[in-house]
């Protein structure tokens, strides 16, 4: 079924066997994983004097808060503290970019559910108890909590913004077809299983020591600081692992990591933070819904002549993270596809929701299916096979993108056809339509599209990070590096990079907690950039540690640099040849430094944003996949038969981590085209806020038959031992899959043109794009 | 109070009972390995067996199981696993490892527990994994890995699941020692009993809807009343002319108990709530908890069942089933009055049948609309019709106007279509999180016309009839 098998168990890596980078080695902590000894935020033991966190509520979308009595709420049992915005003693603001996301709702209410006033108890449920004994009011104003409204009345948290590439309207003027689409999708939760959490504890200088599950330390440490009015340096902040993030602990960790650290220093007693799920649902923003128009020009064999867009984001109630996801979403309306000449113009909406945030894509997912569904469209109107019109408009090498990005590598048209080949493509849509045409109630699809991706991060200044590394007397080597564990593997990856570096038995590097007092300054682990940048800042570190040692073993064993080697968990130097331990040792007695921090800083990428133009992405990462559905006409429930991937990772780091994340994140971006559906009622209130009524994948929505290969060519750009970026990529590749619903339901009007599918195709709307297929014309 | 963990024995004397299981291990017991990912038994991450002499270990969401019900018994969890080659080398736990099948890892002792279930009773096969684990939720693998360590599991040195000592040294302790404030009754008279002293007691049997109030509403109910061994209410008894089901018999009990008497419902059990909820879940609770979208009460419908009621006083009365609820979560229930047991005549029973659920997930979600219909048929006449539907009103509904239409008419394609017209005539649904009232609508006929289709034909019109695709 599966050709790529995950490894066997890992024998240990020896003599002529030390190099561990391209091996598929478990997860460092994978054993602690299975035995339940990695410890989570909220498994750190408790002190007697512990307190707990909770916070209440608004009870409109928007409005004016015009009475706060908490006086039933400090005489409750168990509480000790209970606190408003006016009793935030620095900044009340924790936006991570623009203004505008107040720690508690000062005067002015953004949201329904919006935290109002925390409490500090004893215990948990005291303090959720605690909360329910509020006289809150709020004045009401009118509420904006649809996009469209939100697009017609040009209510926007920051202006729009628009990518030109030549003279789009001259173009669909001269094309011979025009199409005219629109694409609305829903959001997504992030539902990582670990909910948000954080624990602060005074420290004796003033300051607070921070445990926060967060994609982004040095942003946590920076907010305390300022909702506390304290230097930076006052603050550490520290991560040893996360329970899942996916984004939604970028910016989204800073709350409440931000409340613990008051209660903590008010109080001087140690506070947590834990987000029950109900609160996490309401209270912390998603993936943005967008709804997205679409004109195409193009030949009457679907050759685009021009394009163009308009993207409208749904940003919640504040700016948070929006540009730069609006912005990659623009980045990739494209996919992988010349559209010739284009205008996309991008909008980013507010609604009077919890502002919408980071969610693995960053936007991108919800430009690229756009393009996605734009071809398919252009394929029924031509009547030819999607995947022709697909092949006959990729991006060749030379060729340059709407924002201005040269083409300098282009696999897909070689990696698309090899997956046409290897899954039987042209066999299959034969079948297919043999089958379609033989009976009315099953029906199957099938779909093979790609995925372009972008990699770096477009706010410039992030695409820098460090690492520190220190070498022991007996040969042990501790690694830290800016990036943090979500599960995503990371650690075991820049392990693997220090020890290839060194020359030495993976097992001797040993990664510890993230922590702002190791390594400062640091970017969030996100834009799938963890690897490629910590994994350099590692290499650098590693090399500046190695000058001193190939100095000192050139002068101990009197041969040239050049001569000095570390290999097989040994060094070489002229004829003599040493464990590495014994090596080391001897240059700490020489009074050797066996510490050094690294640092990287991504090259080559320049991009204007004003001006629309250049180069943003150091490379792009992506692949393909073919998926093969069948639907009920009946009820509108479906299939997943099989799903074939390649997905380029370059010269792979780690392929059984990175067959997880492309795995992993199919399924998660599956999720977010077929189940997961996000529910509002017209007041602004979440409906689907727990487990119960908002449906994540399970076991059984993976497709029957599932094979996944690695694509096996090394990375143009110079990137860590020329790996590619792996995680967000693949979320895009269950395009494929609702691409293959939209082919089952247009069968059903003999592909004369697409239903309208708007993601999640949940069976409902599955069923109902049946019935306008059935019915013969576009509703 | 006491209880075994991993093969210990803990005092959990000044615990309170009503508190939640996962609170006693994380806090009290300190075992931090089991986690809270969503406080209402949805994602599998707190699972742990409880394990009984003489019976395979069940899993169960120890974030709904309150610490009461479990006094006396014997819990493992995932600190308690151990191979050949020490602690948290168990084989299950070995495949996770060498499977690459945890990632962030929080939802990873969930995983290794539900396994562990399966490889205490020796399950095997993709469908056996599958069921295992579908009460368990991953956001980081896509699950492949971690089906993969379920094929594996059994490719290492064998070793048990519950530790030598972990069976409790005498009969399990069933109430005697429980603090005040919670009682656990092992007859009925003495439930009864206790219902008179406390009329205003919280009754709960598995608690996996109940619960909730305690883990989302943040309620502290006192006194507490746990029904799950009163001995009568855990019975199981075939009168010949009926089943007499006791109110306190959890799903995973009626899932044997109907393997060979109706396969549909075994199916229908198969994808409601998950194998942890289905261990404590009870046929009871989901009568008397009064939802419009609980999955029996249709079913129970369509064979003509009664239900049992008994009171603090002990008197006892039986209605039909379809005059039990009255209203949106409102049933005949007085106070102090109980469920104790639903009679299912076996006629009914022996009608042909088909149980149709419709949801947004396909495993471990809440029904759309969830179909029952039992029909005899004889040549091409109806006979005795039930048709009822769940999620399709305020409360779980006979179609009697389409039951009407069928009854004594013969099952032709127009009297299908004339049934599945008198569908609309009879309900208004609502538009929710599941679904809009006009899918409802839709459903309630296409479900039924397949039904019918099915049972006229004998054929099978479902999506996963049809043949693999052959390119």
């Amino acid at each position: 079924m599966r050709k790529l098998a995950p490894q066997a168990p890992q024998e240990p890596v020896g003599k002529g066997s030390a190099d561990p980078v391209g091996k598929g080695l478990p997860q460092d902590s994978a054993w602690r994983h299975v035995a339940g000894t990695a410890v989570y935020v909220d498994d750190m033991p408790t002190y007697p004097n512990q307190l707990h966190v909770a916070t209440g509520r608004a009870t409109v979308a928007r409005g004016r808060l015009t009475r706060l009595d908490l006086s039933r709420v400090r005489v409750a049992p168990g509480v000790v503290d209970v606190i408003s915005a006016a009793d935030i003693p620095g900044n009340g603001d924790i936006a991570p970019v623009f203004a505008g996301d107040p720690l508690l709702a000062d005067g002015e209410v953004l949201y329904l559910g919006q935290p109002v006033f925390a409490v500090a108890a004893t215990s948990f449920e005291a303090a959720q108890q605690a909360v329910a004994l509020a006289d809150i009011d709020c004045e009401p104003l009118e509420a904006i909590v649809d996009l469209s409204t939100a697009v017609e009345r040009e209510y926007y948290v920051l202006p729009p913004h628009e990518f030109c590439l030549r003279e789009p309207e001259a173009a669909l003027l001269a094309a011979p077809l025009t199409l005219d689409g629109e694409l609305r999708m829903a959001g997504q939760e992030h539902f990582y299983l670990e909910g948000q959490v954080a624990t602060a504890e005074p420290t004796e200088e003033g300051g607070v020591h921070v445990y926060s599950s967060s994609q982004h330390p040095s942003e946590v440490q920076k907010l305390v600081a300022g909702v506390l009015g304290l230097p930076i340096h006052a603050v550490q902040a520290e991560v040893r692992r996360m329970g899942g993030g996916f984004g939604g602990k970028e910016s989204q960790a800073a709350m409440p990591a931000c409340l613990a650290a008051l209660f903590a220093v008010r109080t001087r007693r140690p506070v947590r933070h834990r987000l029950p799920r109900r609160d996490d649902m309401v209270q912390t923003g998603k993936r943005h819904p967008f709804w997205n128009r679409y004109r195409a020009g193009f030949d009457d064999r679907g050759r685009l002549k021009g394009v163009s867009m308009v993207l409208a984001g749904d940003c919640g109630c504040s700016a948070d993270l929006s540009q730069g996801i609006v912005d990659r979403a623009m980045f990739h309306a494209d996919n992988a596809y010349n559209f010739q000449a284009a205008r996309i113009r991008g909008l980013y909406c507010r609604t009077d929701k919890v502002s919408n945030t980071a969610f693995r894509g960053f936007g991108g997912p919800q430009g690229l299916i756009t393009a996605e569904a734009m071809l398919d469209d252009i394929a029924r109107r031509v009547g030819r096979d999607p995947l022709d019109v697909r092949l006959d408009n990729l991006y060749a090498e030379g060729d340059v993108t709407p924002y201005g990005q040269p083409i300098e590598e282009s696999v897909l048209p070689d990696l698309m056809r090899q997956l046409a080949d290897s899954c039987a493509y042209r066999a299959r849509r034969e079948a297919v339509a043999r089958f379609n045409a033989s009976q009315d109630e099953v029906r199957r699809g099938l779909a093979l599209t790609p995925v372009k991706f972008g990699i770096s991060f477009t706010a410039k200044h992030l695409n820098q990070a460090g690492a520190l590394v220190h070498i022991y007397t007996d040969g042990s080597i501790h690694l830290n590096h800016g990036g943090t564990e979500m599960g995503q593997g990371l650690h075991t990856k820049v392990a693997q990079v220090v020890a290839r570096a060194l020359g030495v038995r993976y097992e001797r590097v040993l990664v510890s907690a993230t922590r702002t007092d190791k390594v400062p300054n640091t970017s969030p682990t996100a834009a799938s950039s963890g690897a490629d940048m910590n994994g350099m800042a590692a290499l650098d570190a590693c090399n500046r540690i190695k000058r001193g040692l190939v100095a000192f073993a050139a002068e101990h064993f009197g041969c040239d640099a050049g001569e000095v080697e570390f290999a097989d968990d040994r060094v070489h130097a002229g004829g003599e040849s040493l464990p590495f331990e014994d090596f080391i040792k001897q240059a700490y007695l020489a009074r050797v430094s066996l510490s050094a921090n690294g640092f990287y800083r991504t090259p080559a990428i320049d991009f204007d944003r004003e001006a629309a133009w250049g180069r943003p992405f150091y490379y792009f990462a992506g692949g393909a996949a073919c998926s093969q559905v069948r639907v009920s006409a009946l009820t509108g429930e479906y299939r997943l038969e099989r799903v074939d991937i390649l997905h380029d990772v370059g010269d792979s780091l780690n392929p059984a981590i990175d067959l997880g994340q492309i795995e992993g994140g199919f399924v998660q971006g599956l999720g977010w085209l077929t189940t997961e559906e996000l529910a509002w009622d017209d007041r602004g209130r979440l409906l689907s806020d727990s487990p119960a009524n908002y449906k994540i994948p399970t076991a059984f929505d993976l497709p029957a038959e599932l094979e996944v290969r690695l694509f096996d060519r090394a990375n143009h750009a110079e990137t860590i031992y020329r790996s590619k970026a792996v995680g967000e990529p693949p979320l895009m590749l269950a395009v494929s899959t609702w691409c293959a619903l939209r082919d089952a339901c247009a069968s059903f009007c003999d592909y004369r043109f697409n239903p309208r599918l708007d993601p999640p195709a949940t069976p409902e709307r599955v069923y109902w794009a049946i019935e306008e297929a059935r019915a013969g014309r576009p509703a | 109070m006491q209880l075994t963990v991993n093969g210990e024995t803990i005092d959990a004397t000044g615990s309170p009972p009503s508190q939640t299981l996962l609170r006693f291990l994380r806090t009290r017991a300190g075992l931090c390995g089991t986690k809270e990912g969503c406080a209402s038994g949805d994602c599998g991450a707190c699972t742990v067996l409880i394990a009984r002499p003489g019976e395979a270990p069940r899993s169960v969401n120890s974030c709904i199981t309150l610490l009461g019900s479990v006094a006396g018994e014997a819990v493992v969890t995932v600190e308690g696993l151990a191979g050949s080659e020490g602690p948290g080398r168990h084989p299950v736990q070995a495949a996770m490892v060498d499977c690459h099948g945890s990632q962030c890892g929080f939802c990873t002792p969930g995983f290794v527990m539900s396994l562990a279930g399966l490889y205490a009773g020796g399950g095997r096969g993709d469908e056996a994994i599958r069921e295992a684990i579908a009460g368990n939720l991953c956001r980081c693998t896509g699950y492949r890995p971690i089906l993969e360590a379920g094929r594996r599991m059994y490719d290492y040195a064998p070793a048990p699941v519950v530790p030598e000592s972990g069976a409790p040294a005498a009969d399990a302790n069933h109430g005697e020692a429980l603090p005040a404030g919670y009682y656990r009754p092992r007859k009925e008279a003495a439930l009864q009993a206790l219902l008179r002293e406390h009329p205003g007691a919280w009754l709960v049997a598995g608690g996996t809807d109940a619960v909730l109030e305690i883990t989302q509403q943040y309620a502290a109910p006192d006194p507490v009343v746990d029904i799950t061994a009163v001995a009568e209410l855990c019975a199981v008894e075939d009168r010949g002319d009926a089943l007499r089901i006791g109110a306190a018999v959890p799903y995973s009990a009626l899932e044997d108990c109907f393997a060979g008497l109706s396969p549909p419902l075994v199916a229908m059990l198969e994808r409601l709530g998950s194998r942890q909820i289905r261990n404590r879940g009870t046929l009871g609770g989901n009568l008397a908890n009064g939802s419009p979208i609980a999955d029996m009460p249709p079913v129970l419908l369509a064979w003509d069942a009664r239900v049992e009621i008994a009171g603090a006083d002990g008197r006892r009365r039986e209605v039909p089933v379809e005059s039990f609820h009255r209203a949106y979560r409102d049933t005949v229930l007085e106070a102090g009055e109980y469920v104790a047991a639903v009679q299912i005549p076996r006629g009914s029973l022996s009608r042909p049948h088909r149980i149709f659920k419709l949801s947004k997930r396909f495993e471990d979600d809440i029904s759309t609309v969830l179909l029952a219909l039992s029909l005899e048929l004889s040549g091409d006449r109806v006979g005795e019709v039930r048709v009822a539907y769940g999620g399709m009103a305020a409360t779980p509904l006979r179609a009697t106007i389409v039951e009407g239409v069928l009854t004594a008419a013969t099952l032709d394609d127009r009297t299908i279509e004339r049934a599945c017209s008198a569908v609309a005539e009879t309900f208004t649904p609502i538009d929710d999180v599941r679904a809009s009232a006009a899918y409802r609508r839709a459903m309630a006929a296409a479900l039924l016309r397949r039904a019918l289709r099915e049972l006229r034909d004998g054929i099978d019109l479902g999506i996963d009839a049809v043949e693999p695709l052959h390119a």
